[in-house]
């Protein structure tokens, strides 16, 4: 069924690096993934396993001294064509319609992704001037429209208002309706219930779903949350280290995990079966640092299934593992 | 920080080793290696010991006494010396005669070619006595067969025919002492009032923060001139030196007290003041042996930087007059002859001091940087 | 809002207090008094004053009074706009002053128009482009810039003038209209001369803007709401300027508050080594002569002047930072 469906964003090997006098720092290492029209995709992995740097070298936002060394994220479009972003300047006229016209974004933290100096409408209305051909007053009311859609209340006076004035899950909402005034196609949530508290984070959840219905709109959600994921993602893809380790289907990661590191992640989170009273089971050691990336399977310091003479020699590669799902490891041929 | 950031796998030998160097250096030791890391630094800690001991020096490296007037050598150029005397090493200089210029009056010297005064390194001259006690006739320059305050003037002289070089000697005594003096007092005020009003805070700490507010609105040239005017005229050198000492730091201390406050409030927060204040502690050892010693680096960072503000401070108030007065010798003072501007384009020497003030300056601004970004490289 | 402005209000109120109080030390810390003095300058210039005399003049001025009753009165007269006579003029002090401070007044803030026009972009490109060959340019010619004090500049100005195109670069008018009465004409005369002490008098100020700016600005381009301003597809240009430009601008505003005094404090000087006709070289003059008087009022309407200005920018912040303005820190 899917194979009739072609991908909305379909990214391959990507590699972003960061170039410091310290060394360089491998942030995303040839990840290869696809969003499909109306789906959503998780992406989960512990911090620093390279999944925002994923967001931003898709919006071709990455911050100095961060660049994009190879792959290709091929991105189709309303009318049917396709772009390649990688392709495109930085500062484009093309990738600057892709930003907030065909993609948006929201960001972890609601505090400071609004300037502290402008009101929320500004910073709507101006998104809104950008990537539609109306006047100031059409794009106010759009503005006023984005916040009531998303659930803000009294949407005409809150556009005046400044992020400081808004309570956190306001604010949130308000970033999502930044993110969603000019239609995106996609969606990209980076960490966007993390700062909130829980029953705040459920009701963003809500929006981003009925949002989703709503529009057929593609929603990328990045999370360290499995909770979540398994809540709102169709397809999950789970990394590590700036790889891709494993991605499939939502329920068959969740119920069969195939990578000892998809395993372990799994184990570490709390379940109404687990024994009472009982420690949880983590992942032992931490994340390697990123100049000492080690050699192999980067999760074979880690692994309790390492294979020595193997997995610290080779880099098993992403292979199928089983219907629509692949798997980055040795203990699969 | 990276000591402990990762787990890393087998490194190789030397990575090893410079790793445990870093886990077990001191506090002083990271410091030390930052600190020399930053080129300009420690080019500016070099300059400025130079400048220590020139002042600590200052009658060896002089070779003339600063206060001998003698018109007959008012305005004369900086000499050239000749290194060389027919193809063998022999440095010296022309005798100068001085004749009175018919049409303008004004004094020319005309260098005498037949007349070579060889020049000495090391060799006898002025007597003095170092460091106030030992005595001494040693000089790092000098001439034989005269006296060098008669023959030699590596800078020119000044309106009255005083030797420049030897007064920027001991000018430079002057000036990098009262910097350290002043920044001393600055210090202790700045400690003591920025450390009450971050460490006890509530009112005491709003009181003294509104008085440096005040103080830092007041335009503080104008005040100090005018507090430097009321100083009486019959005042000797060494009351003059401390009252302009204690005056400038009366309003610089303000800037050290805020970095105490600052240091002080960041601190109270930390969890192993919390730590020994549970333990029982008593608030003096909290405070010094706790708090001061992971703040002391920052200090020494603020008072570097706050003595160039004095030096110029110093020396803009001798320009004017109004600073040290003659007989005191400090650049200020120097500088005051290149107020004439006519007199400046005749004998453009009178501007050199103005170097050492600027090097000065440039070197504890070097050395401050570097000490403060070794302290805190994330500040 | 309110209560910021009450607060600012207070502490100018207070700074005002405050100077007045050192510039009533001023006058009287000097041994003898107004008299002694005044007798000093008649006698020096040829007539004498008696015992009686003298002790008339005393009584009349409050002399013989405890100090802070004398500190009340001369405030109360302060107050009035009575300055008192400058004794080496012969004439009201609100006479000799009143142009030379509106021109102290009028360099300063050229001076700092100066500084903000060049440090703003310097610090927006340093900023923007960090450890680029042109930013450890401009980190080492602010370096300079710093060390120099404002009076050597000033010499060296003059000197190059001097020496190298044969004018005086000094002065704020030409001669025909130094004692012109103001007309248009004059103002363009001023204007014409207004660059050259200001250039001189606002280097360390830019100097030390920069900085400022640089570090404010990197700190803020860090920040992700200039990630989101990105993501909604700005172009870069916009992005930095309308955002954290925008942002790192209201520390830059506030700077006014310690710049003015700053700049104030240095024209005094430089006026004299550049001879402008401001305060400078009277104040120097009147503390030469132990016109305490005169020296203890110009420092105080110096003052003034400048907590004026610095409690005009308090305002000024107050209007761009909408945190200030709704009362949120």
């Amino acid at each position: 069924m899917r194979n009739d469906t072609r991908p909305l964003l379909s990214v391959r090997n990507l590699r972003t690096s960061f170039f410091q006098d310290e060394g360089t720092t491998k942030a995303v290492d040839g990840a290869s993934f696809d969003v499909f029209p109306g789906k959503t995709l998780g992406i989960v992995g512990e911090s620093g396993c390279g999944k925002s740097v994923t967001a931003q070298s898709i919006l071709r936002i990455v911050d100095r001294p961060g660049r994009i060394v190879d792959g290709e994220i091929v991105l189709t479009r309303a009318d049917g064509s396709e772009i390649d972003l990688v392709k495109l300047k930085a500062n484009s006229r093309e990738i600057r319609s892709v930003r907030g016209g065909d993609i948006g974004l929201i960001f972890q933290e609601p505090m400071t992704s609004f300037s502290p100096v402008h009101t929320v409408g500004e910073q709507i209305i101006e998104a809104v001037l950008l990537h539609s051909e109306v006047g100031k007053k059409e794009a106010r009311l759009r503005g006023i429209e984005a916040l009531r859609s998303v659930g803000i209340p009294k949407p005409e006076r809150r556009i005046d208002e400044y992020s400081f004035e808004l309570s956190g899950g306001l604010r949130q909402r308000a970033m999502i309706a930044v993110a969603l005034s000019c239609n995106p196609r996609l969606l990209i949530a980076d960490e966007p219930t993390t700062a909130l508290d829980v029953t705040t984070q459920a009701q963003i959840l809500d929006l981003l779903r009925k949002i989703q219905q709503e529009r057929g709109m593609a929603i990328m959600l990045i999370t360290h949350n499995l909770g979540v994921v398994a809540e709102m993602a169709d397809d999950v893809v789970v990394m590590y280290l700036g790889k891709v380790v494993e991605q499939g289907k939502v329920d068959d990661i969740f119920h069969d995990p195939k990578h000892p590191y998809t395993k372990a992640l799994l184990q570490s989170i709390p379940s109404i079966d687990s024994t009472p009273r009982l420690k949880l089971p983590t992942i032992s050691g931490s994340i390697p640092h990123p100049f000492n990336r080690p050699k192999g399977c980067p999760f074979h310091p880690r692994c309790v299934s390492a294979i020595a003479g193997r997995c610290d020699v080779e880099e098993p590669p992403l292979q199928a593992v089983g219907e629509g799902r692949k798997a980055s490891c040795f203990l699969y041929p | 920080m990276a000591a402990h950031a990762a787990v890393p796998p087998p490194a190789p030998e030397t990575g090893l080793l410079a790793e445990d160097r870093i886990a077990v250096a001191t506090q002083w030791q990271l410091m030390w290696w930052r600190f020399r890391k930053h080129r300009l630094a420690a080019g500016g800690t070099i300059v400025l010991i130079a400048f220590y001991l020139l002042s600590l020096f200052a009658d060896f490296f002089a070779y003339a006494d600063p206060q001998e007037s003698e018109a007959q050598r008012s305005l004369m150029a900086p000499q050239e010396i000749h290194w060389f005397d027919g193809g063998s090493f022999s440095p010296h200089v022309y005798a100068l005669t001085g004749t009175r210029d018919p049409l303008t009056f004004k004094r020319v010297y005309v260098p005498d070619p037949a007349k070579k005064i060889p020049i000495t390194f090391f060799g006898h001259g002025e007597p003095y006595e170092l460091f106030g006690f030992i005595p001494c006739d040693r000089h790092l320059i000098g001439v034989s067969g005269a006296k060098a305050g008669e023959s030699l003037f590596l800078l020119g002289t000044d309106m009255q025919g005083r030797d420049l070089w030897s007064r920027l000697m001991y000018a430079t005594r002057t000036s990098m002492t009262i910097g350290l003096v002043s920044v001393a007092l600055s210090l202790i005020l700045g400690v003591v009032l920025g450390g009450i009003s971050g460490y006890f805070g509530g009112w005491i700490d709003t009181v003294i923060q509104r008085i440096i507010e005040i103080l830092r609105s007041i335009p503080t040239i104008p005040l100090w001139m005018g507090l430097a005017a009321a100083l009486p005229p019959d005042w000797d050198v060494v009351k003059v030196y401390f009252a302009i000492t204690i005056i400038i730091s009366l309003i610089g201390w303000t800037e050290l007290a805020r970095v105490v406050r600052g240091r002080f409030i960041s601190l109270k927060q930390e969890d192993f003041v919390m730590a020994a204040e549970l333990l029982g502690c008593s608030k003096a050892r909290i405070i010094f042996r706790h708090m001061v010693p992971s703040f002391i680096s920052h200090i020494i960072a603020a008072t570097t930087l706050a003595i160039p503000a004095i030096i110029i401070s110093e020396t803009s108030l001798s320009f004017l007059g109004l600073g040290l007065r003659p007989p005191a010798i400090s650049w200020g003072v120097l500088l005051q002859d290149a107020q004439n501007i006519q007199a400046l384009v005749i004998s453009p020497w009178l501007l050199y001091p103005s170097v050492a003030v600027i090097v000065a300056v440039l070197a504890f601004n070097f050395m401050g940087d570097g000490i403060r970004d070794a302290a805190d490289p994330y500040l | 809002m309110v209560a910021y402005v009450v607060r600012r209000l207070l502490l100018a109120v207070l700074t005002v207090w405050a100077i007045s109080v050192l510039s009533f030390m001023i006058i009287h810390l000097p041994p003898g008094d107004y008299v002694t003095s005044y007798i000093a300058s008649m006698s020096a210039s040829g007539s004498a004053v008696s015992e009686g005399e003298a002790n008339a003049l005393r009584e009349q001025l409050g002399l013989d009074k405890p100090i802070t009753v004398q500190y009340a009165k001369w405030m109360g007269l302060m107050l009035q706009g009575n300055f008192g006579m400058a004794m080496e003029w012969g004439r009201p002090v609100s006479d000799v002053i009143g142009d030379r401070l509106t021109l102290t007044m009028v360099i300063s803030v050229a001076a700092i128009i100066f500084t903000w026009a060049l440090a703003l972009p310097i610090g927006i490109y340093s900023a923007v482009y960090p450890y680029s060959f042109a930013d450890y340019v401009f980190t080492f010619v602010g370096f300079i810039g710093l060390a120099i004090p404002g009076f050597l500049l000033a010499l060296v100005v003059m000197y190059v003038g001097f020496a190298y195109f044969g004018a005086n670069v000094g002065g704020l008018f030409s001669p025909d209209f130094a004692e012109a009465p103001w007309s248009l004409a004059k103002i363009w005369d001023l204007t014409k001369h207004l660059p050259i002490p200001a250039v001189v008098l606002g280097v360390s100020g830019t100097a030390q803007l920069i900085r400022i700016m640089r570090s404010n600005l990197l700190d803020e381009l860090r920040k992700p709401y200039v990630m989101t301003a990105r993501a909604r597809g700005l172009s870069e240009y916009r992005v930095i300027m309308r955002y954290p430009v925008r942002v790192a601008l209201n520390p830059f505003v506030s700077t006014i508050g310690y710049l003015l005094p700053y700049v104030v404090s240095g024209s005094i000087i430089v006026s004299l080594v550049l001879s402008l006709p401001t305060v400078g070289p009277l104040l120097l003059k009147a503390l030469i002569a132990q016109d305490m008087f005169l020296a203890g009022t110009i420092v105080l309407l110096l003052g003034v002047m400048t907590v004026i200005g610095t409690f005009i920018s308090d305002l000024l912040l107050m209007w761009v930072d909408p945190r200030i303005r709704l009362g949120r820190q």
